[in-house]
Protein backbone atom coordinates (compact mmCIF):
# COMPACT_ATOMS: atom_id res chain seq x y z
CA UNK A 1 0.00 0.00 0.00
CA UNK A 2 1.27 3.44 -0.85
CA UNK A 3 2.12 5.98 1.75
CA UNK A 4 2.85 9.61 1.23
CA UNK A 5 5.43 11.54 3.23
CA UNK A 6 3.73 14.55 4.72
CA UNK A 7 5.90 16.80 6.87
CA UNK A 8 3.03 19.23 7.24
CA UNK A 9 0.75 16.47 8.56
CA UNK A 10 -1.73 17.17 5.82
CA UNK A 11 -3.40 14.38 3.90
CA UNK A 12 -4.63 14.42 0.37
CA UNK A 13 -3.10 14.69 -3.05
CA UNK A 14 -0.17 17.05 -3.59
CA UNK A 15 -1.17 20.59 -4.47
CA UNK A 16 -0.74 21.52 -8.06
CA UNK A 17 0.97 24.86 -8.19
CA UNK A 18 0.87 27.38 -10.95
CA UNK A 19 3.88 29.59 -11.65
CA UNK A 20 2.66 32.33 -9.38
CA UNK A 21 2.22 29.90 -6.51
CA UNK A 22 -1.53 30.46 -6.34
CA UNK A 23 -3.81 27.47 -6.71
CA UNK A 24 -7.50 27.30 -7.05
CA UNK A 25 -9.14 24.80 -4.74
CA UNK A 26 -12.26 24.99 -6.89
CA UNK A 27 -12.57 26.00 -10.51
CA UNK A 28 -15.90 25.83 -12.32
CA UNK A 29 -16.69 26.93 -15.86
CA UNK A 30 -20.16 27.14 -17.38
CA UNK A 31 -21.67 24.50 -15.10
CA UNK A 32 -25.15 23.36 -16.07
CA UNK A 33 -27.67 20.95 -14.61
CA UNK A 34 -31.30 20.60 -15.64
CA UNK A 35 -34.11 18.78 -13.86
CA UNK A 36 -37.12 17.85 -15.96
CA UNK A 37 -36.46 20.58 -18.46
CA UNK A 38 -35.99 23.39 -15.94
CA UNK A 39 -32.43 24.49 -15.24
CA UNK A 40 -31.34 24.27 -11.60
CA UNK A 41 -27.80 25.46 -12.38
CA UNK A 42 -27.61 27.58 -15.47
CA UNK A 43 -24.05 28.43 -16.43
CA UNK A 44 -22.14 28.96 -13.20
CA UNK A 45 -18.48 30.05 -13.09
CA UNK A 46 -16.64 29.89 -9.77
CA UNK A 47 -13.04 30.26 -8.65
CA UNK A 48 -12.19 29.61 -5.04
CA UNK A 49 -8.58 30.15 -4.07
CA UNK A 50 -6.70 27.89 -1.70
CA UNK A 51 -7.31 28.98 1.88
CA UNK A 52 -10.29 31.15 1.08
CA UNK A 53 -13.61 31.20 2.97
CA UNK A 54 -16.21 31.48 0.24
CA UNK A 55 -19.95 31.90 0.80
CA UNK A 56 -22.69 31.00 -1.62
CA UNK A 57 -25.75 33.05 -0.86
CA UNK A 58 -29.15 32.67 -2.46
CA UNK A 59 -32.87 32.19 -1.90
CA UNK A 60 -34.58 28.78 -1.61
CA UNK A 61 -34.31 26.84 -4.84
CA UNK A 62 -31.50 29.03 -6.20
CA UNK A 63 -29.34 26.00 -6.97
CA UNK A 64 -26.89 26.16 -4.06
CA UNK A 65 -27.25 22.53 -2.99
CA UNK A 66 -27.21 21.34 -6.58
CA UNK A 67 -23.97 23.25 -7.28
CA UNK A 68 -22.31 22.12 -4.08
CA UNK A 69 -23.31 18.48 -4.55
CA UNK A 70 -21.86 18.49 -8.05
CA UNK A 71 -18.58 19.76 -6.58
CA UNK A 72 -18.77 17.08 -3.87
CA UNK A 73 -19.15 14.36 -6.47
CA UNK A 74 -22.70 13.34 -5.56
CA UNK A 75 -24.50 14.57 -8.65
CA UNK A 76 -23.53 14.42 -12.28
CA UNK A 77 -23.44 17.63 -14.25
CA UNK A 78 -25.03 18.01 -17.64
CA UNK A 79 -22.16 20.09 -18.96
CA UNK A 80 -19.35 22.40 -17.96
CA UNK A 81 -15.89 22.02 -16.46
CA UNK A 82 -15.34 21.27 -12.79
CA UNK A 83 -12.06 20.89 -10.96
CA UNK A 84 -11.98 20.38 -7.20
CA UNK A 85 -8.53 20.04 -5.60
CA UNK A 86 -7.23 19.51 -9.10
CA UNK A 87 -9.54 16.64 -9.99
CA UNK A 88 -12.89 16.10 -11.64
CA UNK A 89 -15.23 15.00 -8.82
CA UNK A 90 -17.06 12.66 -11.19
CA UNK A 91 -13.88 10.63 -11.75
CA UNK A 92 -11.87 11.17 -8.60
CA UNK A 93 -11.03 8.18 -6.40
CA UNK A 94 -10.87 7.42 -2.72
CA UNK A 95 -7.63 9.38 -2.10
CA UNK A 96 -9.26 12.56 -3.37
CA UNK A 97 -11.80 12.24 -0.58
CA UNK A 98 -9.02 12.41 2.05
CA UNK A 99 -8.80 16.09 1.25
CA UNK A 100 -12.53 16.80 1.31
CA UNK A 101 -14.81 17.33 4.30
CA UNK A 102 -18.59 17.43 3.94
CA UNK A 103 -21.45 18.76 6.00
CA UNK A 104 -24.63 17.70 4.22
CA UNK A 105 -28.00 19.38 4.40
CA UNK A 106 -30.25 16.68 5.94
CA UNK A 107 -28.70 13.68 7.61
CA UNK A 108 -30.12 11.60 10.43
CA UNK A 109 -27.77 8.63 10.32
CA UNK A 110 -25.92 7.02 13.24
CA UNK A 111 -28.97 7.65 15.44
CA UNK A 112 -28.26 4.77 17.82
CA UNK A 113 -24.55 5.47 18.18
CA UNK A 114 -23.10 7.83 20.75
CA UNK A 115 -21.42 11.06 19.74
CA UNK A 116 -17.97 9.72 20.60
CA UNK A 117 -18.54 6.45 18.73
CA UNK A 118 -19.69 8.38 15.70
CA UNK A 119 -16.68 10.68 15.61
CA UNK A 120 -14.28 7.75 16.20
CA UNK A 121 -15.94 5.72 13.47
CA UNK A 122 -15.48 8.38 10.83
CA UNK A 123 -11.94 9.13 11.99
CA UNK A 124 -11.01 5.61 10.91
CA UNK A 125 -11.48 6.38 7.25
CA UNK A 126 -8.62 8.90 7.12
CA UNK A 127 -4.85 8.45 7.18
CA UNK A 128 -4.25 11.29 9.62
CA UNK A 129 -7.42 12.11 11.54
CA UNK A 130 -7.81 14.61 14.33
CA UNK A 131 -8.16 12.93 17.72
CA UNK A 132 -11.85 12.41 18.53
CA UNK A 133 -11.61 14.39 21.79
CA UNK A 134 -10.12 17.34 19.96
CA UNK A 135 -12.91 17.31 17.40
CA UNK A 136 -15.68 17.09 20.00
CA UNK A 137 -14.05 19.95 21.81
CA UNK A 138 -13.79 21.96 18.62
CA UNK A 139 -17.53 21.68 17.90
CA UNK A 140 -18.58 22.02 21.54
CA UNK A 141 -19.86 18.50 22.12
CA UNK A 142 -17.45 17.33 24.80
CA UNK A 143 -20.16 17.17 27.44
CA UNK A 144 -22.33 15.10 25.13
CA UNK A 145 -19.73 12.47 24.18
CA UNK A 146 -21.65 9.58 25.70
CA UNK A 147 -25.10 10.60 24.48
CA UNK A 148 -26.88 8.76 21.68
CA UNK A 149 -27.06 10.91 18.58
CA UNK A 150 -30.83 10.28 18.50
CA UNK A 151 -31.29 12.12 21.79
CA UNK A 152 -29.53 15.33 20.70
CA UNK A 153 -31.34 18.54 19.82
CA UNK A 154 -31.41 19.70 16.20
CA UNK A 155 -28.52 22.10 16.66
CA UNK A 156 -26.44 19.56 18.56
CA UNK A 157 -27.09 16.97 15.86
CA UNK A 158 -25.83 19.50 13.32
CA UNK A 159 -22.62 19.85 15.30
CA UNK A 160 -22.10 16.11 14.98
CA UNK A 161 -22.31 16.59 11.22
CA UNK A 162 -19.70 19.32 11.44
CA UNK A 163 -17.51 17.05 13.59
CA UNK A 164 -17.68 14.32 10.94
CA UNK A 165 -16.84 16.92 8.32
CA UNK A 166 -13.63 18.08 9.98
CA UNK A 167 -12.35 14.87 11.58
CA UNK A 168 -10.19 13.95 8.56
CA UNK A 169 -8.32 17.31 8.49
CA UNK A 170 -9.78 18.25 5.10
CA UNK A 171 -8.04 20.78 2.88
CA UNK A 172 -11.42 21.78 1.52
CA UNK A 173 -14.58 21.80 3.60
CA UNK A 174 -18.07 22.02 2.12
CA UNK A 175 -20.84 23.20 4.42
CA UNK A 176 -24.44 23.31 3.19
CA UNK A 177 -26.41 25.61 5.50
CA UNK A 178 -24.32 24.60 8.50
CA UNK A 179 -25.92 26.88 11.07
CA UNK A 180 -29.59 26.33 10.28
CA UNK A 181 -31.24 25.54 13.60
CA UNK A 182 -28.42 26.92 15.75
CA UNK A 183 -29.15 29.24 18.65
CA UNK A 184 -27.26 32.55 18.64
CA UNK A 185 -24.57 31.27 20.97
CA UNK A 186 -24.04 28.09 18.96
CA UNK A 187 -23.82 30.21 15.85
CA UNK A 188 -21.05 32.32 17.37
CA UNK A 189 -19.22 29.17 18.46
CA UNK A 190 -19.53 27.82 14.96
CA UNK A 191 -18.18 31.03 13.50
CA UNK A 192 -15.13 30.82 15.68
CA UNK A 193 -14.65 27.19 14.65
CA UNK A 194 -14.65 28.23 11.00
CA UNK A 195 -12.22 31.04 11.74
CA UNK A 196 -9.93 28.61 13.57
CA UNK A 197 -9.99 26.10 10.71
CA UNK A 198 -9.31 28.81 8.21
CA UNK A 199 -6.60 30.67 10.09
CA UNK A 200 -4.77 27.86 11.86
CA UNK A 201 -5.05 25.07 9.31
CA UNK A 202 -5.50 27.04 6.12
CA UNK A 203 -8.62 25.03 5.31
CA UNK A 204 -10.47 26.23 2.24
CA UNK A 205 -14.16 26.58 3.04
CA UNK A 206 -17.20 26.75 0.81
CA UNK A 207 -20.40 27.36 2.71
CA UNK A 208 -23.95 28.06 1.64
CA UNK A 209 -26.17 30.14 3.85
CA UNK A 210 -29.24 32.32 4.07
CA UNK A 211 -27.77 34.53 6.78
CA UNK A 212 -26.19 37.80 5.78
CA UNK A 213 -24.54 38.38 9.14
CA UNK A 214 -22.84 35.03 8.73
CA UNK A 215 -21.46 36.09 5.38
CA UNK A 216 -20.19 39.36 6.82
CA UNK A 217 -18.58 37.61 9.77
CA UNK A 218 -16.93 34.76 7.90
CA UNK A 219 -16.55 35.08 4.19
CA UNK A 220 -13.54 36.45 2.36
CA UNK A 221 -15.70 36.43 -0.74
CA UNK A 222 -19.35 35.84 -1.46
CA UNK A 223 -21.32 34.94 -4.57
CA UNK A 224 -25.03 35.57 -4.91
CA UNK A 225 -26.81 32.79 -6.75
CA UNK A 226 -30.37 33.19 -7.97
CA UNK A 227 -32.29 31.01 -10.43
CA UNK A 228 -29.16 29.01 -11.16
CA UNK A 229 -26.91 31.94 -12.10
CA UNK A 230 -24.28 33.93 -10.28
CA UNK A 231 -25.61 37.47 -9.99
CA UNK A 232 -22.60 39.04 -8.28
CA UNK A 233 -19.28 38.04 -6.71
CA UNK A 234 -17.18 40.12 -4.37
CA UNK A 235 -16.06 40.65 -0.83
CA UNK A 236 -18.96 41.21 1.57
CA UNK A 237 -17.77 44.84 1.74
CA UNK A 238 -17.90 45.64 -1.95
CA UNK A 239 -20.55 43.21 -3.21
CA UNK A 240 -22.65 44.73 -5.96
CA UNK A 241 -20.68 48.00 -5.80
CA UNK A 242 -21.83 48.56 -2.24
CA UNK A 243 -18.71 50.49 -1.21
CA UNK A 244 -19.04 53.05 -3.97
CA UNK A 245 -22.82 53.20 -4.11
CA UNK A 246 -24.68 56.41 -3.25
CA UNK A 247 -24.70 57.16 0.45
CA UNK A 248 -27.62 58.56 2.36
CA UNK A 249 -26.90 61.45 4.75
CA UNK A 250 -29.58 62.15 7.32
CA UNK A 251 -29.76 64.91 9.97
CA UNK A 252 -32.21 67.02 11.98
CA UNK A 253 -32.66 70.67 11.09
CA UNK A 254 -35.38 72.99 12.39
CA UNK A 255 -36.90 70.06 14.27
CA UNK A 256 -37.36 68.07 11.05
CA UNK A 257 -35.71 64.87 9.82
CA UNK A 258 -34.00 65.52 6.52
CA UNK A 259 -31.97 63.32 4.20
CA UNK A 260 -30.17 63.45 0.91
CA UNK A 261 -28.51 60.87 -1.36
CA UNK A 262 -25.04 61.60 -2.59
CA UNK A 263 -21.83 60.16 -4.00
CA UNK A 264 -19.84 62.61 -1.85
CA UNK A 265 -21.08 62.30 1.74
CA UNK A 266 -17.97 63.98 3.16
CA UNK A 267 -18.65 67.13 1.20
CA UNK A 268 -22.29 67.15 2.33
CA UNK A 269 -21.34 66.67 5.96
CA UNK A 270 -18.72 69.45 6.00
CA UNK A 271 -21.16 71.77 4.29
CA UNK A 272 -23.77 70.93 6.95
CA UNK A 273 -21.22 71.52 9.69
CA UNK A 274 -20.48 74.93 8.27
CA UNK A 275 -24.17 75.80 8.18
CA UNK A 276 -25.44 74.31 11.44
CA UNK A 277 -22.42 74.62 13.70
CA UNK A 278 -19.96 72.03 14.92
CA UNK A 279 -22.43 69.36 16.15
CA UNK A 280 -25.02 68.20 13.58
CA UNK A 281 -28.07 66.79 15.39
CA UNK A 282 -29.14 63.23 14.41
CA UNK A 283 -26.37 62.81 11.86
CA UNK A 284 -26.25 59.44 10.04
CA UNK A 285 -24.35 58.43 6.94
CA UNK A 286 -25.35 55.06 5.48
CA UNK A 287 -24.37 53.01 2.47
CA UNK A 288 -26.61 50.20 1.23
CA UNK A 289 -26.36 47.27 3.67
CA UNK A 290 -25.40 43.82 2.43
CA UNK A 291 -29.06 42.99 2.84
CA UNK A 292 -30.12 45.88 0.59
CA UNK A 293 -27.69 44.79 -2.10
CA UNK A 294 -28.69 41.17 -1.75
CA UNK A 295 -32.43 41.84 -1.96
CA UNK A 296 -31.78 44.05 -4.91
CA UNK A 297 -29.79 41.35 -6.68
CA UNK A 298 -32.30 38.57 -6.15
CA UNK A 299 -35.29 40.88 -6.56
CA UNK A 300 -34.34 41.52 -10.14
CA UNK A 301 -34.85 37.84 -11.02
CA UNK A 302 -38.08 37.22 -9.15
CA UNK B 1 13.28 16.56 10.72
CA UNK B 2 11.37 13.32 10.90
CA UNK B 3 9.19 12.55 7.94
CA UNK B 4 5.82 11.28 8.86
CA UNK B 5 4.51 8.59 6.60
CA UNK B 6 0.78 8.24 6.38
CA UNK B 7 -0.84 5.01 5.42
CA UNK B 8 -4.19 4.51 3.83
CA UNK B 9 -6.51 2.87 6.33
CA UNK B 10 -6.67 -0.79 5.34
CA UNK B 11 -9.78 -2.14 3.68
CA UNK B 12 -9.94 -4.86 6.32
CA UNK B 13 -9.99 -2.29 9.14
CA UNK B 14 -12.79 -0.40 7.46
CA UNK B 15 -14.79 -3.59 6.97
CA UNK B 16 -14.54 -4.39 10.68
CA UNK B 17 -15.39 -0.79 11.55
CA UNK B 18 -18.57 -1.01 9.49
CA UNK B 19 -19.44 -4.41 10.97
CA UNK B 20 -19.14 -2.93 14.46
CA UNK B 21 -21.50 -0.10 13.61
CA UNK B 22 -24.03 -2.39 11.94
CA UNK B 23 -24.16 -4.77 14.88
CA UNK B 24 -24.39 -2.06 17.51
CA UNK B 25 -27.11 -0.21 15.62
CA UNK B 26 -29.11 -3.42 15.19
CA UNK B 27 -28.91 -4.58 18.78
CA UNK B 28 -29.59 -1.11 20.13
CA UNK B 29 -32.79 -0.72 18.18
CA UNK B 30 -34.68 -2.97 20.58
CA UNK B 31 -38.19 -3.12 19.11
CA UNK B 32 -37.03 -3.97 15.60
CA UNK B 33 -34.60 -6.53 16.96
CA UNK B 34 -37.21 -8.22 19.12
CA UNK B 35 -39.67 -8.32 16.24
CA UNK B 36 -37.11 -9.87 13.90
CA UNK B 37 -36.15 -12.61 16.35
CA UNK B 38 -39.55 -13.23 17.91
CA UNK B 39 -41.68 -13.61 14.80
CA UNK B 40 -40.50 -17.09 13.73
CA UNK B 41 -40.44 -18.26 17.35
CA UNK B 42 -43.97 -17.06 18.03
CA UNK B 43 -45.26 -18.61 14.81
CA UNK B 44 -43.49 -21.85 15.64
CA UNK B 45 -45.04 -21.98 19.10
CA UNK B 46 -48.56 -21.17 17.93
CA UNK B 47 -48.63 -23.37 14.83
CA UNK B 48 -46.68 -26.08 16.61
CA UNK B 49 -49.44 -26.44 19.17
CA UNK B 50 -51.79 -27.39 16.31
CA UNK B 51 -49.44 -29.69 14.43
CA UNK B 52 -48.20 -31.39 17.60
CA UNK B 53 -51.25 -33.64 17.54
CA UNK B 54 -50.85 -34.78 13.94
CA UNK B 55 -48.40 -37.39 12.78
CA UNK B 56 -46.61 -36.76 9.47
CA UNK B 57 -45.40 -40.34 9.22
CA UNK B 58 -45.81 -42.88 12.00
CA UNK B 59 -43.76 -41.73 15.01
CA UNK B 60 -42.93 -38.26 13.67
CA UNK B 61 -45.31 -35.43 14.67
CA UNK B 62 -45.86 -32.70 12.07
CA UNK B 63 -44.63 -30.12 14.57
CA UNK B 64 -41.08 -31.38 13.96
CA UNK B 65 -41.45 -30.70 10.24
CA UNK B 66 -42.67 -27.26 11.19
CA UNK B 67 -39.73 -26.55 13.50
CA UNK B 68 -37.16 -27.58 10.89
CA UNK B 69 -38.87 -25.51 8.21
CA UNK B 70 -39.13 -22.51 10.50
CA UNK B 71 -35.32 -22.28 10.47
CA UNK B 72 -35.65 -21.35 6.80
CA UNK B 73 -38.38 -18.86 7.72
CA UNK B 74 -36.07 -17.31 10.32
CA UNK B 75 -33.25 -16.97 7.82
CA UNK B 76 -35.64 -15.33 5.39
CA UNK B 77 -36.75 -12.93 8.08
CA UNK B 78 -33.24 -11.88 9.13
CA UNK B 79 -31.55 -11.98 5.74
CA UNK B 80 -34.25 -10.91 3.36
CA UNK B 81 -36.79 -8.77 5.24
CA UNK B 82 -34.42 -7.28 7.75
CA UNK B 83 -31.57 -6.59 5.36
CA UNK B 84 -33.87 -5.03 2.76
CA UNK B 85 -35.46 -2.71 5.31
CA UNK B 86 -32.14 -1.77 6.82
CA UNK B 87 -30.73 -0.76 3.43
CA UNK B 88 -33.86 1.26 2.63
CA UNK B 89 -33.46 3.04 5.93
CA UNK B 90 -29.74 3.64 5.26
CA UNK B 91 -30.71 5.26 2.00
CA UNK B 92 -33.37 7.41 3.62
CA UNK B 93 -31.54 8.60 6.73
CA UNK B 94 -28.43 9.63 4.82
CA UNK B 95 -26.14 6.74 5.85
CA UNK B 96 -25.41 5.76 2.27
CA UNK B 97 -24.85 9.31 1.14
CA UNK B 98 -22.53 9.98 4.08
CA UNK B 99 -20.53 6.85 3.34
CA UNK B 100 -20.17 7.79 -0.29
CA UNK B 101 -18.85 11.15 0.83
CA UNK B 102 -16.06 9.70 2.97
CA UNK B 103 -13.09 7.75 1.64
CA UNK B 104 -14.70 4.34 2.09
CA UNK B 105 -14.21 1.49 -0.37
CA UNK B 106 -17.78 0.34 -1.17
CA UNK B 107 -16.92 -3.22 -0.14
CA UNK B 108 -16.70 -2.08 3.49
CA UNK B 109 -20.39 -1.21 3.57
CA UNK B 110 -21.39 -4.60 2.19
CA UNK B 111 -18.96 -6.41 4.48
CA UNK B 112 -20.70 -4.75 7.41
CA UNK B 113 -24.05 -5.99 6.16
CA UNK B 114 -22.67 -9.50 5.61
CA UNK B 115 -21.51 -9.66 9.22
CA UNK B 116 -24.85 -8.32 10.44
CA UNK B 117 -26.74 -10.87 8.39
CA UNK B 118 -24.55 -13.79 9.48
CA UNK B 119 -24.71 -12.91 13.17
CA UNK B 120 -28.47 -12.38 13.18
CA UNK B 121 -29.11 -15.50 11.09
CA UNK B 122 -27.03 -17.66 13.42
CA UNK B 123 -28.79 -16.18 16.47
CA UNK B 124 -32.16 -16.82 14.86
CA UNK B 125 -31.28 -20.44 14.02
CA UNK B 126 -30.10 -21.07 17.57
CA UNK B 127 -33.32 -19.60 18.91
CA UNK B 128 -35.59 -21.66 16.65
CA UNK B 129 -33.57 -24.82 17.38
CA UNK B 130 -33.80 -24.18 21.11
CA UNK B 131 -37.57 -23.75 21.00
CA UNK B 132 -37.95 -26.66 18.57
CA UNK B 133 -35.98 -29.10 20.65
CA UNK B 134 -37.37 -27.91 23.99
CA UNK B 135 -41.08 -27.94 23.10
CA UNK B 136 -41.42 -30.15 20.06
CA UNK B 137 -38.72 -32.75 20.62
CA UNK B 138 -36.90 -31.76 17.45
CA UNK B 139 -33.93 -34.15 17.44
CA UNK B 140 -30.48 -32.51 17.16
CA UNK B 141 -28.36 -34.81 14.97
CA UNK B 142 -25.01 -36.21 16.17
CA UNK B 143 -23.83 -37.29 12.76
CA UNK B 144 -21.24 -34.75 11.47
CA UNK B 145 -22.37 -35.44 7.90
CA UNK B 146 -25.75 -33.96 8.76
CA UNK B 147 -24.14 -30.83 10.18
CA UNK B 148 -22.11 -30.56 6.99
CA UNK B 149 -25.38 -30.63 5.04
CA UNK B 150 -26.76 -28.02 7.43
CA UNK B 151 -23.75 -25.79 6.83
CA UNK B 152 -23.93 -25.69 3.05
CA UNK B 153 -27.68 -25.18 3.04
CA UNK B 154 -27.33 -22.42 5.63
CA UNK B 155 -24.59 -20.64 3.69
CA UNK B 156 -26.28 -20.92 0.30
CA UNK B 157 -29.62 -19.90 1.83
CA UNK B 158 -28.20 -16.91 3.70
CA UNK B 159 -26.28 -15.75 0.62
CA UNK B 160 -29.28 -16.06 -1.67
CA UNK B 161 -31.68 -14.35 0.74
CA UNK B 162 -29.22 -11.55 1.48
CA UNK B 163 -28.57 -10.87 -2.20
CA UNK B 164 -32.31 -10.84 -2.90
CA UNK B 165 -32.87 -8.60 0.13
CA UNK B 166 -30.24 -6.18 -1.19
CA UNK B 167 -31.90 -6.17 -4.61
CA UNK B 168 -35.32 -5.72 -2.99
CA UNK B 169 -34.06 -2.64 -1.15
CA UNK B 170 -34.19 -0.68 -4.40
CA UNK B 171 -37.95 -1.13 -4.71
CA UNK B 172 -39.53 0.83 -1.81
CA UNK B 173 -39.35 4.62 -1.94
CA UNK B 174 -39.26 5.08 1.82
CA UNK B 175 -38.91 3.19 5.06
CA UNK B 176 -42.62 3.53 5.67
CA UNK B 177 -43.31 1.90 2.33
CA UNK B 178 -40.69 -0.76 2.97
CA UNK B 179 -42.57 -2.70 5.67
CA UNK B 180 -45.54 -3.71 3.51
CA UNK B 181 -43.57 -3.97 0.26
CA UNK B 182 -41.06 -6.37 1.77
CA UNK B 183 -43.20 -8.19 4.33
CA UNK B 184 -46.25 -8.99 2.26
CA UNK B 185 -44.46 -10.92 -0.50
CA UNK B 186 -42.39 -12.67 2.16
CA UNK B 187 -45.53 -13.73 4.04
CA UNK B 188 -47.06 -15.15 0.88
CA UNK B 189 -43.78 -16.82 -0.01
CA UNK B 190 -43.60 -18.49 3.40
CA UNK B 191 -47.13 -19.75 2.94
CA UNK B 192 -46.57 -21.27 -0.50
CA UNK B 193 -43.20 -22.64 0.57
CA UNK B 194 -44.82 -24.81 3.22
CA UNK B 195 -43.33 -22.96 6.17
CA UNK B 196 -46.71 -22.59 7.92
CA UNK B 197 -48.52 -25.65 6.55
CA UNK B 198 -46.86 -29.04 6.99
CA UNK B 199 -46.38 -31.37 5.30
CA UNK B 200 -46.06 -29.15 2.24
CA UNK B 201 -48.13 -31.67 0.25
CA UNK B 202 -51.21 -30.37 2.11
CA UNK B 203 -50.97 -27.24 -0.02
CA UNK B 204 -52.86 -27.14 -3.32
CA UNK B 205 -50.68 -28.31 -6.21
CA UNK B 206 -50.44 -24.90 -7.99
CA UNK B 207 -49.27 -23.18 -4.80
CA UNK B 208 -46.62 -25.83 -4.31
CA UNK B 209 -45.40 -25.20 -7.83
CA UNK B 210 -45.16 -21.47 -7.22
CA UNK B 211 -43.26 -22.12 -4.00
CA UNK B 212 -40.85 -24.41 -5.83
CA UNK B 213 -39.69 -21.51 -7.99
CA UNK B 214 -38.21 -19.70 -4.99
CA UNK B 215 -35.35 -20.58 -2.66
CA UNK B 216 -37.32 -20.68 0.60
CA UNK B 217 -39.07 -23.99 -0.04
CA UNK B 218 -35.75 -25.62 -0.89
CA UNK B 219 -34.07 -24.29 2.21
CA UNK B 220 -36.92 -25.64 4.36
CA UNK B 221 -36.71 -29.01 2.65
CA UNK B 222 -32.97 -29.05 3.22
CA UNK B 223 -33.31 -28.30 6.92
CA UNK B 224 -35.94 -31.02 7.29
CA UNK B 225 -33.43 -33.44 5.76
CA UNK B 226 -30.89 -32.41 8.41
CA UNK B 227 -33.07 -32.72 11.50
CA UNK B 228 -35.63 -35.41 10.69
CA UNK B 229 -35.17 -39.15 10.30
CA UNK B 230 -34.91 -40.30 6.69
CA UNK B 231 -38.36 -41.88 6.93
CA UNK B 232 -39.80 -38.34 6.88
CA UNK B 233 -38.60 -37.88 3.29
CA UNK B 234 -41.85 -39.58 2.33
CA UNK B 235 -43.68 -36.34 3.24
CA UNK B 236 -41.83 -34.35 0.55
CA UNK B 237 -43.53 -33.89 -2.83
CA UNK B 238 -40.84 -35.98 -4.53
CA UNK B 239 -40.71 -38.52 -1.71
CA UNK B 240 -36.98 -37.80 -1.36
CA UNK B 241 -34.71 -35.08 0.11
CA UNK B 242 -33.34 -34.10 -3.31
CA UNK B 243 -30.06 -32.57 -2.10
CA UNK B 244 -28.75 -32.13 -5.62
CA UNK B 245 -31.76 -30.13 -6.70
CA UNK B 246 -31.69 -28.01 -3.50
CA UNK B 247 -28.08 -27.08 -4.19
CA UNK B 248 -28.85 -26.20 -7.78
CA UNK B 249 -31.87 -24.02 -7.05
CA UNK B 250 -30.14 -22.16 -4.21
CA UNK B 251 -26.99 -21.61 -6.26
CA UNK B 252 -29.06 -20.35 -9.18
CA UNK B 253 -30.79 -17.85 -6.88
CA UNK B 254 -27.44 -16.68 -5.50
CA UNK B 255 -26.27 -15.98 -9.02
CA UNK B 256 -29.54 -14.33 -10.03
CA UNK B 257 -29.56 -12.26 -6.84
CA UNK B 258 -26.00 -11.13 -7.46
CA UNK B 259 -26.85 -10.00 -10.98
CA UNK B 260 -29.93 -8.16 -9.68
CA UNK B 261 -27.85 -6.41 -7.01
CA UNK B 262 -25.15 -5.37 -9.43
CA UNK B 263 -27.67 -3.94 -11.87
CA UNK B 264 -30.13 -2.30 -9.48
CA UNK B 265 -28.25 -1.18 -6.37
CA UNK B 266 -28.54 2.57 -5.79
CA UNK B 267 -26.46 4.60 -3.35
CA UNK B 268 -28.87 7.49 -3.59
CA UNK B 269 -32.56 7.93 -3.04
CA UNK B 270 -34.82 8.83 -5.93
CA UNK B 271 -35.01 12.43 -4.87
CA UNK B 272 -31.26 13.12 -4.88
CA UNK B 273 -30.19 13.21 -8.43
N1 LIG C 1 -33.24 15.79 -7.47
C1 LIG C 1 -33.97 16.79 -8.00
N2 LIG C 1 -34.97 16.52 -8.85
C2 LIG C 1 -35.69 17.52 -9.40
N3 LIG C 1 -35.48 18.82 -9.18
C3 LIG C 1 -34.50 19.16 -8.33
C4 LIG C 1 -33.69 18.18 -7.71
N4 LIG C 1 -32.79 18.80 -6.92
C5 LIG C 1 -33.03 20.11 -7.05
N5 LIG C 1 -34.05 20.34 -7.90
C6 LIG C 1 -34.57 21.68 -8.28
O1 LIG C 1 -33.48 22.49 -8.61
C7 LIG C 1 -33.63 23.80 -8.07
C8 LIG C 1 -32.46 24.13 -7.16
O2 LIG C 1 -32.52 23.35 -5.99
P1 LIG C 1 -31.42 23.39 -4.85
O3 LIG C 1 -31.75 22.33 -3.89
O4 LIG C 1 -30.08 23.35 -5.49
O5 LIG C 1 -31.67 24.83 -4.21
P2 LIG C 1 -30.99 25.49 -2.92
O6 LIG C 1 -30.40 26.76 -3.39
O7 LIG C 1 -30.10 24.55 -2.25
O8 LIG C 1 -32.26 25.81 -2.03
P3 LIG C 1 -32.41 25.81 -0.41
O9 LIG C 1 -31.96 27.14 0.05
O10 LIG C 1 -33.89 25.67 -0.23
O11 LIG C 1 -31.65 24.68 0.15
C9 LIG C 1 -34.98 23.80 -7.36
O12 LIG C 1 -35.92 24.37 -8.23
C10 LIG C 1 -35.28 22.34 -7.14
O13 LIG C 1 -36.66 22.12 -7.17
MG1 LIG D 1 -30.08 23.63 -0.36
Amino acid sequence: MDSCPSPARRAGPPRTRTLTGVTDAVRVRDLRKTYQGSPAVDGVDLDIADGEVFALLGPNGAGKTTTVEILEGFRRRDSGEVSVLGEDPQRAGRRWRYGIGLVLQNASDMADMTVAETVRHFARFYPDPRPAEEVMDLVGLTGKAGRKVRTLSGGQRRRVDVAIGVVGRPRLLFLDEPTTGFDPEARRQFWSLITTLSEQDGTTILLTTHYLDEVEALANRVAVLAAGRIRAVGTPRDLGGRDTAEATVGWIEDGEHRSTRTHKPTVVVSELAGRIGDEIPGLVVTRPSLEDVYLDLIGSVR
Amino acid sequence: MTTLTLRDPSVWDLCTARAGVELRQFFRERTAMIFTFALPVVLLTLLGSIFDKQAAVPGIPSSQLLAAGMIAGGIGSTCFVNLATSIVSDREDGTLKRLRGVPMPPIAYFAGKVVLVLVTAVAEVVLVLAVGSAFFDLPLPRDPARWATFTWIFLLGVTGCALLGTAMSSVPRSVRGAAPIVNLPFLVLQFVSGIFIVPITNLPEPLQQIGALFPLKWMAQGFRSVFLPDAAAATEPAGAWEHGRIAMVLAAWCLGGLILCLTTFRWQGRKDG
